[in-house]
């Protein structure tokens, strides 16, 4: 089961996490994370950033990395929810959850969503400091080097399977 | 039935911008002569360069991303009249 939503409203992380949790049933683990928007770039304080993204394709995109997710990951449900729009320091802008028999495949799971969607995800951040000086900002070098690596994973085979994860429990 | 399908988009491609891009170009989307035969997204970086030969620079940057029909696109990918194409930044969102 796979849920994605792109919304300008605010993310009430207890509460989508109260909701995940009620529709994952007969899972031994949950996973979630939260990305918030801070309050300094630099030396520079900010007073909100702006969000663009490229409707359908983002979407779209979105649905489809959390569909290989869940299957790679053996995850009974996978959800991520990302605001657009304008958003203040310390709200969430992105929030990931994923269910599965066990934790080592939850964790794995979202740290991958996560590194998928950085990089491959469209959209675009604008920061807006408070005296209201805005500057894009830039794609880093290392989110593209932690998606590369889940890319190798995959390719060499060299990630925990469902049986190592029963072998670390406990 | 497929006349009616290339009679409407022949020759013609809506090419959409975004972020820092589309603030560039003073430009959301544009629509662009396209070969009916179709053309690839190399051709189509060099055709949006000559035609805004003061930014063309912004249409041969190596980190420019391009999707076709909003999925990624490579150098080779055919573009055919009717094709939805974005042309961006590389993507900084989460």
């Amino acid at each position: 089961m796979i849920a994605v939503t792109v919304s300008a409203d605010p993310i009430d992380p207890s509460d989508a996490l109260a909701r995940f949790c009620r529709a994952a049933e007969d899972v031994g683990a949950i996973v979630h994370f939260l990305g918030v928007v801070r309050g300094r770039s630099g030396d520079v304080q900010l007073r909100e950033i702006r969000l663009e993204h490229y409707p359908g394709m983002c979407e779209r995109l979105l649905e489809e990395r959390a569909r290989a997710i869940a299957a790679r990951f053996d995850l009974a449900r996978v959800a991520v929810r990302h605001r657009i729009g304008r958003i203040r320091p310390g709200e969430t802008i992105v929030w990931v959850a994923t269910a599965g028999t066990h934790r080592r495949q939850a964790f794995l799971g979202a740290e991958a969503l996560m590194d998928y969607l950085k990089t491959e995800a469209p959209f675009w951040k604008k920061e807006v400091a408070v005296d209201g000086r805005s500057w894009w900002v830039a794609a880093r070098a290392s989110d593209e080097a932690a998606r590369r690596r889940w890319e190798q994973m995959a390719r060499t085979g060299m990630e925990p399977t469902a049986e190592d994860s029963v072998k670390n429990t406990g | 039935m497929e006349d009616d399908m290339s009679e409407r988009s022949e020759g013609r491609l809506r090419v959409l911008y975004f972020a820092a891009l589309r603030e560039r170009l003073g430009l959301a989307e544009e629509e662009v002569d396209w070969p009916p035969a179709g053309g690839t997204v190399a051709c189509l970086r060099a055709h949006l360069a000559a035609r805004h030969d003061d930014l063309a620079s912004l249409f041969t940057a190596d980190a420019l991303k391009i999707a076709v029909n909003q999925r990624y696109a490579d150098a080779k990918t055919l573009i055919r009249p009717g094709d939805e194409v974005a042309l961006f930044p590389p993507v900084t969102g989460g």
